[in-house]
């Protein structure tokens, strides 16, 4: 079985369900697309993420009620660094899809979505605490794996696999 | 004394209550877990989960690693369902590659996915119903566990970790004898099911400890994102192997047990029927099982057999190259969801085109229920906390990673 290749192009992709969603709300807040693997990936425009995710939680036809999960992927040293990653499922259509926002590496920031779905809580901390990710909005954001004092964050490329001796 | 001065009351709200420590050693925490209890004398008034006790740094080691060394170490995030961890990340990686399974692999998959099923749900319910007060429970589910160990020892010489499924298929054919023995258990077992219900299911007291016990609507679920077992005991009908068959489950006929309580009692009522599906699931998958190999015809990927290896130039050259330098996978990202005792698993891995994965990230279903803990505990006794934990079914090493 080979792979196909990775589709980008927005109008061969409009009939999925979020994206057409998005599109109908607001175009310029869709930065790209990729259609790979059988698995839909959409850039958002990092201003507008709670916003987005909020459209997509209240689809009529499709909620994507359910916030699987949250993490980041640090691209160090290209810029922008950050993208932080959102997997959303849709529980009555069993549809999936992946919001990506892009981030600056100096000081990254993004508004957080524990107001669209409580469950963000943890997953932001998480991201916040292992990337240095900082959700605006967030109720408690601390660290929530590693010890409240510890220096860095592990999860950057630029922190060493052995830790800082 | 002097070092330790009196606590100064800073809110007027906590001129009544106290704060209480529970875990991170506490037997009924199920591992390492910290609750920080805010208490109204026996009332639950406020509770915050600490967590980060058991963190390994998994996802950090991982982005170290080969593609084919990073299944040993899936094995002990879930450790009550190693095979569960290493099917999804197998299948992650198989996503990535392109890589079709033979089908003698794919039932083999279902079947031990099932068997570590009912390893983990009978370790859930014998430490459930002893945290409740049933000590008969625990012994006889333990027994039982026991049996399903042999096999993983069986077919991979190891009981918890095994490591059994690799990317391409499966590590060795099962034993001669396996499928007989595991037959005899597959009949054997609905009476064991019979036997905990008739010790549980109509216990006067353990109803009393159940019912109404630490309650979340469906709402609530979903927006805290709880999973498995404990979104389907507030009434959603969801289950992965059904919605988003992988594997191979499509071809498996079972039922998806929901409660609509969504009470202690109900997620009890879920995971017993499981059991029960899950066992029915082992029966379809050894009467049907293909012949046929049990990898994938990949050399690149799939490390050859030990004969072939030692026997032909090539097999040994492959072999050589993948253990040396590992395989590249082509450059992408894929999110692969399983349906694991507990809930929802994902593993989402980035690949940019090396022979080491970029960022590799598990999506525990612990962590997911974890968090609508607070909601089902606020308000009630302290008590109810236990049988709500237990409910919730939580794995540290899965939550910490």
């Amino acid at each position: 079985m080979g792979l196909a290749p990775a589709i980008t192009d927005v109008e061969e992709l409009k009939s999925h369900p979020a994206l057409a969603r998005l599109l109908a709300w607001n175009p310029p807040v869709v930065q790209a697309v990729k259609f790979d693997r059988e698995e839909l990936t959409v850039w958002i425009e990092k201003g507008s993420i709670r916003e987005a995710c909020a459209i997509l939680r209240d689809h009529p036809e499709c909620p994507f009620n359910y916030l699987c999960d949250i993490t980041a992927v640090d691209w160090y040293p290209s810029e922008p660094r950050f993208e932080v990653v959102y997997h959303l499922l849709s529980i009555p259509k069993k549809e999936r899809v992946r919001l990506k926002a892009k981030l600056d590496g100096s000081s990254p920031a993004i508004e957080s979505v524990t107001s669209v779905w409580p469950s963000a809580n943890f997953y932001e901390r998480e991201v916040f605490d292992l990337f240095g990710v900082r959700f605006t909005g967030h109720p408690n954001l601390k660290r929530i794996m590693m010890p409240d004092n510890w220096e860095g964050h592990p999860l950057r490329k630029d922190y060493p696999v052995e830790g800082y001796r | 004394m002097t070092q330790f001065p009196a606590a100064t009351v800073t809110e007027p709200s906590q001129d009544r209550t106290l704060v209480l420590n529970m875990g991170p050693q506490h037997p009924s925490t199920h591992g390492v877990l910290r609750l920080v209890l805010e208490i109204d004398g026996e009332t639950v008034v406020r509770l915050m989960p600490e967590i980060g006790y058991l963190h390994t740094g998994i996802e950090k080691t991982c982005e170290a690693k080969f593609y084919q060394q990073v299944v040993p170490l899936t094995d002990r995030i879930d450790y009550l369902c190693p095979l569960t961890n290493n099917l999804t990340y197998c299948l992650a990686v198989e996503k990535l590659l392109g890589l079709e399974i033979p089908p003698k692999a794919q039932w083999m998959r279902v079947l031990m996915n099932e068997l570590t099923r009912i390893n983990s749900h009978l370790v859930w319910l014998g430490t459930h119903a002893m945290d409740l007060g049933a000590m008969t429970v625990f012994l006889y589910c333990f027994r039982e566990r026991e049996d399903v160990l042999r096999f993983f020892e069986m077919v991979s010489g190891q009981r918890m970790m095994t490591s059994y499924f690799r990317i391409g298929g499966l590590a060795l054919e099962p034993p001669l004898g396996f499928f007989e023995k595991v037959k005899k258990f597959a009949d054997r077992f609905p009476g064991n099911v019979d036997e905990y219900e008739g010790l549980l299911t109509g216990n006067p007291m353990f109803m009393m400890r159940t019912k109404g016990v630490g309650r979340l609507s469906m709402e609530d679920a979903i927006a805290l994102g709880a999973t498995g077992p404990t979104l389907r005991g507030s009434g959603v009908d969801i289950d992965l192997r059904r919605d988003a068959p992988y594997t191979g489950y499509e071809n498996f006929k079972f039922k998806v047990p929901v409660s609509t309580e969504g009470d202690v009692f109900a997620r009890y009522v879920c995971r017993v029927q499981e059991l029960r599906e899950s066992i029915g699931m082992v029966q379809q998958a050894l009467a049907g099982m293909p012949e046929g190999p049990v990898k994938a015809d990949a050399p690149k990927v799939v490390l050859p057999d030990r004969e072939k290896m030692k026997t032909q130039m090539e097999a040994l050259i492959y072999h050589f190259k993948i253990i040396t330098e590992g395989f590249s996978v082509p450059a992408g990202e894929v999110y692969q969801a399983v349906e694991s005792p507990r809930g929802e698993m994902g593993y989402y891995i980035v690949s940019d085109g090396t022979a080491k994965p970029y960022r590799v990230h598990m999506r525990g279903p612990s962590y997911a229920n974890l968090q609508a803990l607070s909601k089902m505990c606020e308000g009630h006794l302290i008590a109810d906390v236990i049988a709500a934990i237990g409910s919730i079914d939580v794995v540290l090493g899965d939550i910490d990673r």
